[in-house]
């Protein structure tokens, strides 16, 4: 069965079998890396995309769901000669080890940054939580988001 | 990796001479090659695991050339080409492969500029080294690298002959130069091996058995999604398709038609303890010292229990194979491409120069966990699919609960002071299981599927790395502190029914613990302020005092609580008695449940090449030990572990990890000390100190939550 949404602001159709979610539809057909798959049951956030604007998983989610919607992944925010805020202060900071969470902490870290550009700490430290990093780079993180709150009010250098 | 365990040395051509890995590979090509277009390629044998080892690599190698940065590239390593650096672990990648590749540039730099030199007629110090090409003194060209990379001259051994930069020329090394893997991850690039797609690649999903003794007794028939087939080969059972939405699904539908014959083999969870000191065991000597002793006028006795532990790695385990005729190619996260080819060819029974293994970055890698495991898994899967790469990435049920875990364990301490208060008699006990089941070491594989077979090979009982080689169950057991009469000993267990391995700090976890909170204890008996009591001991080590004392200065020790349940604790260790030193002081709240609110970190590593890079690593130790003292246990009934998921094994998330401020106090002119272990104990046991200072209790049993405190006040 076809299935369309916007994916990063270009229309993208899929071939879903019954049963496919809709992380299986982005690093399979849709040839995404972004997305990465870490436990399959939402509870680590790696697969973390964004819905209509909205920060969910989408490890456990039908592809069906995201029909005539839009879809948001790391790599719609931003490329390497024309990067998001989050991910020059990412880089800033070195925000990150290994790295295998960072796609799904972006994608949140943009949807928090985009409801609310002036947050404390303690709700970017809220925004994250559903994003299990296990080599202890979260104060890094955090220290990015913020920094990328002050360079996107315009409080900041790049 | 550590010398007097699984390194090839002494072998023939090896050269014991030779700094850092040198010494298993002196061959200069084996370490660097130039090409004609402009760059240096570093071929080290240790491998990245989110440590960011390629940039400090890197760094070493454009300091010692005298060409910059973007002209290196540090290439993942693989059999056979990359040298024998055995695993990629023991905080020592900077001493053995940063060593050697230091040592390798000086001796390729001087033999490049010898020959320039030579054809222009002039002394090789008539030329310097300015972006690789060789310029005289009127600054006109005389050769380059780029120019010479044809030449062959680094086909030769090292000679140990030309000495490195002295540290205050090096313009590179020491400097916090940025990432060079941070990019591509932070535009979701494809950069793991989770995202390696070959031409023609299958997937495929393992079925465990439900329990770790068990046999596959029958398969019901039945359809399965897509082009999905199954594979199966005595108990060992997976689903393999061309699409990965269709191994998945099939591998659900073949483990509820499979039929296990199960045995109970675990211990009972709730009597641990008692396992822990009744399972036979080989008692062997850490230390001993018999020095005359004063009398004792303080003494304390007690018992640490801590549980097994799970990698937890944000990504599962993934590997890649591919037969052609007679031979095998494995892509791999493993952490020692040479020990896993060694079992791979016990399992297939190629020989090893038809096996090749080449890494691939996988997720965060803390120790031995499933990487290895997962390339068996794909090798067996592969040999039924010859031509077609075969992808096999492991559950999250599977990576928490089929990885090896750190096993569980005890220490018994018993300790006097003299009547100066100083320290007369240090007894430890250790018991548990090894901490190393890493593969390419015995005669018997330790790859997971391995046992599942038919016929099955025997898992060899996991062992322990002698002190000289770090250790590993008693790793940190001998205290840092001056005492007379010394005995430190160890049970290792004769029997492991739960697959154990190296995790990030293996023994000094447990150790560093028990030991620094039986310190606290007697300096609070005989009324000595815990810093003050631990510097009277450690007149021998001036850096273990530095760090010390740093680490009371940024916490503004003694600190008085200003609140009820609130308290700060501090803690000091040298790792592995010959790595880092790490002073690390924790402030606590217990409310409903203990959190650590701050974290302060003084490390004295010596030459750091990357300091940013040795400050998240000390950084990061010391929030997956927060991790480890407040939440992580691994559970299981008689069958199987079951936190194989993470709301049963919970790790530290966002809203709980501590503020953490970190300082490096070198010397910069010592040698370089690795960063990513020194800090976890010293956390666990600053912490344990913190809890007593905000609750009157000392922790006696990991994780210190709300019920196994409530145990310690009984």
């Amino acid at each position: 069965m076809p299935v369309a949404f916007t994916l990063n602001g270009t229309p993208a159709v899929v071939e879903a079998p019954e049963g496919m979610t809709l992380l299986q539809a982005l690093r399979g057909p849709l040839g995404l890396s972004g997305p990465r798959f870490g436990c399959g049951q939402e509870a680590c956030g790696s697969c973390y995309v964004t819905l209509d604007g909205e920060p969910r998983a989408s490890c456990t989610l039908p592809v069906e769901a995201a029909a005539g919607r839009a879809v948001g992944t790391v790599e719609g925010l931003g490329r390497p000669e024309a990067p998001h805020p989050l991910q020059s202060a990412f880089l800033a900071e070195q925000a990150g080890q290994c790295g295998y969470c960072l796609s799904g902490i972006l994608v949140s870290a943009a949807a928090l940054l985009a409801r609310n550009p002036a947050p404390d700490e303690a709700a970017v430290r809220a925004a994250l939580e559903p994003h299990l990093c296990r080599c202890g780079a979260h104060n890094r993180m955090i220290r990015a988001v913020l920094r990328a709150a002050r360079v996107m009010r315009g409080e900041m250098a790049a | 990796m550590n010398l007097a365990f699984g390194f090839p040395m002494g072998k023939q051509g090896n050269a014991p001479d030779l700094p850092g890995s040198l010494r298993a590979e002196p061959r200069l090509a084996r370490w660097l090659r130039f090409s004609a277009d402009g760059q240096v390629f570093v071929t080290p044998g240790k491998v990245e695991i989110g440590q960011g080892i390629l940039t400090a690599l890197a760094q070493i190698a454009a300091d010692e050339l005298d060409v910059p940065l973007d002209r290196v590239r540090v290439l993942a390593a693989s059999t056979p080409g990359s040298p024998n650096e055995g695993v990629t672990s023991g905080s020592l990648s900077i001493q053995e492969s940063g060593i050697a590749i230091r040592h390798a540039c000086a001796e390729a730099r001087a033999l490049h500029l010898r020959l320039a030199a030579r054809r222009a007629g002039l002394a090789p110090e008539d030329l310097r080294v300015e972006d690789g090409v060789f310029r005289r003194a009127d600054g006109s060209e005389a050769g380059s690298y780029w120019a010479q990379a044809s030449e062959d001259l680094l086909d030769v051994e090292a000679r140990g002959d030309v000495p490195p930069k002295p540290a205050a020329r090096r313009a590179v090394a020491g400097q916090a130069i940025a990432r060079g893997d941070l990019p591509g991850k932070l535009f979701g690039q494809p950069r793991f091996i989770h995202d390696m797609r070959l031409p023609g690649m299958l997937h495929a999903r393992i079925v465990r058995p439900p329990a770790r003794k068990a046999r596959l007794r029958a398969l019901r028939e039945g359809s399965l999604p897509g082009d999905a087939t199954v594979l199966k080969d005595g108990s060992f059972l997976a689903a393999v398709a061309s699409e990965e939405w269709a191994a998945e699904a099939a591998a659900e539908r073949l483990a509820a038609r499979a039929e296990w014959e199960m045995l109970e083999s675990l211990p009972e969870e709730e009597r641990i303890a008692d396992w822990l000191e009744t399972t036979p065991a080989q008692h062997s000597e850490v230390e001993r010292r018999d020095d005359p002793a004063p009398a004792p006028m303080h003494e304390v006795s007690a018992r640490f229990l801590r549980p097994y532990l799970a990698h937890a790695s944000i990504g599962t385990s993934c590997a890649i194979a591919c037969w052609g005729e007679g031979e095998l190619t494995v892509w791999t996260h493993s952490q020692g491409i040479y020990n896993l080819r060694t079992d791979l060819v016990t399992v297939l029974g190629l020989p090893p120069e038809r096996i090749t293994v080449q890494h691939v970055e996988g997720a965060g890698c803390y120790g031995h966990n499933g990487a290895d495991d997962v390339a068996l898994d794909a090798a067996l899967i592969a040999r039924a699919h010859v031509g077609r790469p075969v992808r096999v990435l492991w559950t999250r049920a599977q990576e928490l609960a089929w990885s090896p875990h750190s096993p569980a364990g005890l220490a018994e301490i018993e300790a006097a002071l003299d009547a100066d208060g100083m320290l007369c008699r240090w007894r430890m006990v250790l018991r548990g299981n090894g901490h190393s089941s890493r593969p390419g070491r015995a005669k018997d594989p330790t790859l997971l599927s391995a046992a599942y077979l038919d016929p099955a090979f025997p898992i060899p009982v996991a062992i322990d790395a002698p002190m000289a080689g770090g250790g590993g169950g008693q790793r940190n057991a001998v205290p840092g502190y001056r005492v007379p009469s010394l005995d430190v000993s160890m049970h290792r267990l004769l029997e492991m029914p739960l697959r154990s391995s190296a995790l990030r700090g293996l023994g000094a976890l447990l150790n560093v613990w028990a030991t620094e909170s039986v310190m606290d204890e007697l300096a609070a008996l005989s009324g000595q302020d815990p810093v003050a009591f631990r510097l009277r001991h450690l007149g021998d080590d001036p850096r273990a005092m530095a760090v010390l004392r740093e680490v009371a200065s940024m916490c503004g020790w003694p600190r008085r609580s200003d609140r009820e349940g609130v308290g700060t604790g501090i803690a000091v260790a040298r790792y592995k008695s010959t790595g880092g030193w790490c002073a690390v002081a924790a402030e606590v709240e217990a409310a409903e449940v203990v959190r650590c609110r701050r974290l302060w970190i003084a490390a004295g590593l010596g030459e750091v090449i990357n300091p940013d890079g040795a400050v998240n690593q000390l950084e990061g130790g010391a929030i997956q030990a927060t991790s480890f003292a407040l939440k992580e246990a691994v559970h299981f009934d008689r069958l199987n572990v079951t936190t194989d998921h993470w709301e049963a094994y919970p790790v530290l998330r966002f809203s709980e990890v501590p503020a953490v401020e970190t300082r490096l106090l070198g010397p910069p002119d010592a040698p370089p000390l690795g960063a990513g272990e020194p800090s976890l104990g010293p956390t666990i046991a600053a912490i344990a100190g913190g809890i007593h200072a905000a609750l009157g209790i000392r922790p006696r049993s990991m994780p210190f939550t709300p019920d196994n405190l409530a145990a310690a006040m009984e």
